[in-house]
């Protein structure tokens, strides 16, 4: 099988899969096999969102924004948290723990107590999306760095390189395919993490608008943002394949 | 002139002696050859000689300076390339410039120059993984040499690539080694290398491992990969089988 067929075959199967998915939807539906007040017919979504489009997109706009916001802020923690801990045993063997701990704190719990000191802005909303993008980078990143192979350290040692240079040269770009996959995990939960803060609490983003609809039944209008949610996390994460793409040029080349 | 020393080496772990009262030297401009089975500590002096391991008694010196235990002062090359496939091969030759503190763009110029010389032209700009495994030795080759000064340690450098690689390899390297001086230890365990490439072998054998015999090969230079044939070749090549006595 040449390698052109197979990438077409490749492309080929997510599309008919999602193809049998939606006409599974429609058939259902249209067919009135559940009723159109429980489920409604594919048609129903698309109407509902071309005539809200316009708000539907100031709304996304504001989620996208604080997503993005907390995935930056999130990074840049998990980069020094990392880099920290990989640098000094004693941090590593102190910090883990609670890492791991502030992970088993369901996001919507602390969501209602982030809007309590916070206020109804865009900050709890930014915090709140830090706290659960930060975490699958920092693993990433220090898998990565401590994953470095102690040959080339020593290489570098050899050359007359101390820790800086060994970092610079051997640890990070080798974290560097670890970082792209905790980052597109954390572009997920980062939209997620978003609208979840928003039902608490909020006056614009998309996650105020599901609480909107849901409250006047229109299931139409709450497929229509579901779904947009999620398009507006595979748009990030297509994102950060593309940067990806570019941070690694030599995994392009073969 | 003496270049580097080893004195009295002396290496254990878990009580075990590995390798025993190792005395070494090479002299300015001289290839030296390490030869010993597996398991006879060549690795172990080896890591001592660059610095990486610190043994339980003896020195090293470098040009009359003890640098035991210090590494930074030593190039090496391993059977692994090394080379870092994040960078490209003109960059990965660059490497041991850059950290010595040369800009970046100096030190591409200057590596730069070598390429054609090193049989490396037009792969400036490639990764390593998109050259054949010979070509990466001589790129490892090259950022050896530009590492050193004047000294470079080679631990089985080709043992990794296929006969027919290898044999073009030692041509290229004998090649190369007419035109730059390079004082080097080769530790390898292949005896038709040691012969080609040294101006004298060293025997490392026995459990713990010690210098069994030192052998002067008086071949003349500049030699080629049709020497292997010959009968003076073959003389050296019985003698060393008949001294290199095998553990286990």
């Amino acid at each position: 099988m040449t390698k052109k067929y197979q990438n077409i075959t490749g492309k080929i199967a997510p599309v008919v899969s999602l193809l049998v998915l939606a006409g599974v939807w429609l058939f259902v539906s249209e067919g009135e096999i559940v009723p159109s007040y429980m489920l409604p017919s594919p048609v129903d979504v698309a109407r509902a969102f071309i005539a809200d489009f316009s708000i539907l997109m100031s709304h996304a706009a504001i989620t996208l924004q604080e997503a993005i916001y907390g995935l930056l802020i999130g990074t840049a923690l998990a980069f020094v948290i990392a880099v920290l801990m990989d640098r000094f045993d004693f941090l590593y063997k102190a910090v883990y723990p609670i890492l791991v701990i502030t992970q088993t704190i369901p996001t919507i719990a602390i969501a209602p107590l982030l809007v309590l000191w916070m206020g109804f802005s865009m900050a709890p909303k930014i915090t709140l999306v830090v706290l659960t993008t930060f975490f699958p980078i920092t693993i990433s990143l220090l898998d990565g760095f401590k994953s470095a192979d102690p040959d080339s350290i020593n290489l570098i040692k050899s050359m007359g390189g101390g820790n800086f240079k060994i970092f610079r040269h051997i640890k990070l770009p080798h974290a560097t395919e670890q970082f792209f996959s905790g980052l597109k995990v954390s572009a997920s939960y980062s939209v997620v993490g978003a609208v979840i803060s928003e039902w608490l609490g909020g006056f614009e983003g998309l996650g105020v608008y599901m609480t909107r609809v849901k409250k006047a039944y229109a299931f139409d209008k709450m497929f229509a943002v579901i779904i947009l949610v999620s398009l507006v996390s595979l748009a990030l994460m297509g994102f950060v394949a593309l940067l990806k793409n570019i941070a690694m040029p030599y995994k392009r080349k073969k | 002139m003496e270049k580097l020393k080893a004195n009295g080496i002396t290496v254990s772990f878990d009580g075990v002696n590995i390798i025993e009262d190792v005395t070494i030297h090479l002299n300015e401009g001289e290839v030296v050859s390490l030869l010993g089975v597996s398991g006879s500590g060549k690795t172990t002096l080896f890591n001592v000689l660059s610095g990486l391991n610190v043994p339980d008694s003896g020195s090293v010196l470098l040009d009359g300076e003890d640098i035991t235990g210090k590494s930074g002062k030593m190039s090496y090359m391993l059977q692994k390339d090394l080379l870092l496939p994040y960078y490209t091969v003109l960059d990965n030759v660059a490497l041991p410039l850059i950290i010595k503190g040369t800009s970046k763009k100096i030190a591409r110029e200057k590596a730069k120059e070598h390429f054609k010389f090193f049989g490396l032209e037009g792969t400036e700009k490639k990764y390593p993984h998109q050259l054949s495994g010979g070509m990466r030795q001589r790129a490892a080759f090259l950022r050896t040499y530009l590492a050193s000064e004047g000294v470079a340690l080679l631990d089985e450098p080709f043992s990794a690539l296929d006969t027919i690689t290898k044999t073009a390899v030692h041509q290229w390297y004998l090649d190369i080694m007419k035109d730059i001086k390079l004082s080097s230890v080769i530790v390898t365990h292949d005896i038709d290398e040691a012969i080609l490439l040294s101006d004298r072998i060293y025997i490392l054998s026995g459990k713990p491992g010690k210098i069994s015999d030192e052998i002067i090969i008086d071949l003349p230079k500049p030699r080629n990969n049709s020497l292997l044939m010959s009968d003076e070749f073959l003389t050296f090549k019985r003698k060393i089988v008949e001294k290199i006595s095998f553990v286990g």
